[in-house]
């Protein structure tokens, strides 16, 4: 379970986060939406605890990630997967290098069932004869599907999307879409997705966040809002739906 | 008046915090090259990359310092017919000042600036907070690893510019200027004591651990974008050459 309570940052004396607060339960996605530059990220990043924030906490399954330190965090940090936007596959080091990275120095699973878990995951994210390639050989998407195979890997509890579509063609975009839905049914992780593709996400995610300009504007199930009243909400969708995909 | 003040005061105030953050940054990497395990394959793998491949340019600028060191002191001393110091002056040169200070300047030149930059491109691409969140410190993978290879590297590379010195002014001086090879090396041997080279070693070992230290830094801390990484590179790179010839300057005042 995910609880950010009260939540402020400021970014070079401009206040990104101004008092964000939400709750997402244990197995569900929210999906937080948003003009690009309003604070999305940078509230991802807290939630893993790569920033610190000024004033509020985020707690995973009740502990304040904020406050600890050493051993305390490595475990929190265990529980959690982050896919980054860009990937952020290790560019020095082949797609099984990659993926078995977190077993190998995490773990004291032994080198073949290393590569059975490896060979496994990228099986279930749909990528083979792929293992012996280097990051910078791959398109877009499989760097994506590289990455996600690299978070699951680890069977996280909590998964975290930061933009896993942008960039990406709508076809690519709609199979990693399908691939959490997927992933999500089979682990039933508890998760943050920040996304553009809204449509896309109605049938994945349980809740969506709308960020405005550092704040929580709206939190409801997706029937809630896609039929909100809501102005801001409604500008939002219809800018969504004029940008060409 | 007022505002050339407040300047020179935000100045000073960036320029301390700096120094500070830096500081800091050495001490947390000092800090996680005692917490076991150490990662003996990334130390390996960078003790090759700073060192091995280094070698061949050490060898090149070695050789040729040798030879232009002695045929100046030659052109000197033979005005004062000593030519039979030719050998100990070079030695000594080159063991106290050259070998050090020059082979760090190359290295900090080839493997400072590749350091910086894939670090500062592991920032960029967000690929040290990948680390980060997979529970792994980054100090460990990354840091560590540069500032031992460096420490155990660059004495190793001026004792090499130190012999290749050597035998390059053994070329000019006894095959070509025709000072006899009982001179050259006999002399040396009377002249050089195991100080020289100790402190020259030691002087190398701090090199290392300057370079290394200042290169990862510039590296970890880069902004965003190909500009930062740029401004790192330039920053590791003229920060750790003008430290060196600083540093150098400190420990022969103190050390001689």
């Amino acid at each position: 379970m995910i609880e950010v309570i009260d939540l402020h940052k400021s970014l070079n004396g401009t206040e990104v986060l101004k008092g964000i607060t939400f709750k997402v339960g244990k197995g569900e996605i929210l999906a937080l939406i948003g003009k690009s530059g309003h604070g999305k990220s940078v509230l991802l990043k807290h939630i893993v605890g790569l920033i610190k924030a000024e004033c509020g906490k985020v707690l995973i399954n009740g502990d304040d990630i904020g406050q600890s330190r050493g051993p305390a965090r490595e475990q929190l940090r265990k529980k959690i997967g982050f896919l980054f936007q860009g990937g952020a596959l290790f560019d020095s080091i082949n797609v099984f290098d990659n993926v078995a990275f977190p077993l190998r120095e995490k773990t004291r699973l032994r080198k073949d069932k290393i590569g059975e878990r490896v060979l496994f995951e990228l099986a279930q994210v749909g990528l083979s004869e792929v293992e012996s390639k280097f990051p910078a050989e791959l398109s877009g998407g499989m760097k994506k599907r590289v990455a996600l195979a690299r978070c699951l890997i680890t069977d996280p509890e909590i998964m975290l999307f930061d933009e896993p579509t942008t960039g990406l063609d709508p076809a690519t975009a709609r199979s990693i879409n399908n691939l959490i839905k997927e992933t999500h049914e089979r682990l039933k992780f508890t998760g943050i997705i920040i996304t553009h593709d809204i449509y896309q996400i109605f049938s994945i995610v349980q809740k969506i966040a709308v960020l405005n300009e550092g704040r929580i504007e709206l939190i409801g199930t997706p029937t809630e809002i896609k039929t909100s009243e809501d102005p801001l909400v409604k500008q939002f969708f219809q800018e969504i739906t004029l940008e060409p995909l | 008046m007022v505002n050339l003040i407040q300047r020179l005061g935000s100045l000073l105030i960036i320029f301390v915090e700096k120094l500070g953050k830096t500081g800091v940054f050495l001490g947390t990497a000092i800090f996680w090259t005692f917490i076991p395990p150490l990662k003996i394959g990334r130390i390996i793998k960078q003790i090759s990359f700073i060192g091995v491949k280094s070698s061949f340019i050490v060898i090149l600028t070695g050789s040729f310092t040798g030879m232009v060191l002695t045929l100046q002191t030659y052109y000197g001393m033979e005005k004062f017919g000593a030519e039979a110091l030719l050998g100990p002056t070079v030695a000594l040169a080159l063991i106290r000042e050259l070998g050090p200070v020059l082979s760090a300047l190359m290295v900090t030149g080839r493997a400072g600036s590749a350091l910086a930059a894939e670090i500062g491109i592991m920032r960029i691409t967000e690929q040290i907070d990948a680390l980060e969140v997979m529970a792994l410190n980054p100090y460990r993978y990354l840091i560590v690893p540069n500032i031992l290879a460096g420490i155990i590297t660059f004495p190793l590379l001026a004792s090499i510019f130190n012999v290749v010195g050597i035998l390059g002014g053994y070329l000019v001086g006894v095959k070509l200027l025709g000072v006899s090879q009982g001179a050259y090396f006999g002399e040396m041997v009377n002249f050089l004591d195991m100080k020289d080279i100790t402190i020259g070693l030691y002087k190398s070992l701090s090199f290392g651990l300057i370079v290394t230290w200042i290169s990862c830094y510039q590296g970890f801390t880069t902004s965003y974008g190909a500009e930062g990484v740029s401004k790192a590179t330039t920053g590791a790179v003229v920060t750790s050459s003008v430290l060196i010839l600083v540093w150098d300057y400190f420990m022969t005042s103190v050390l001689f």
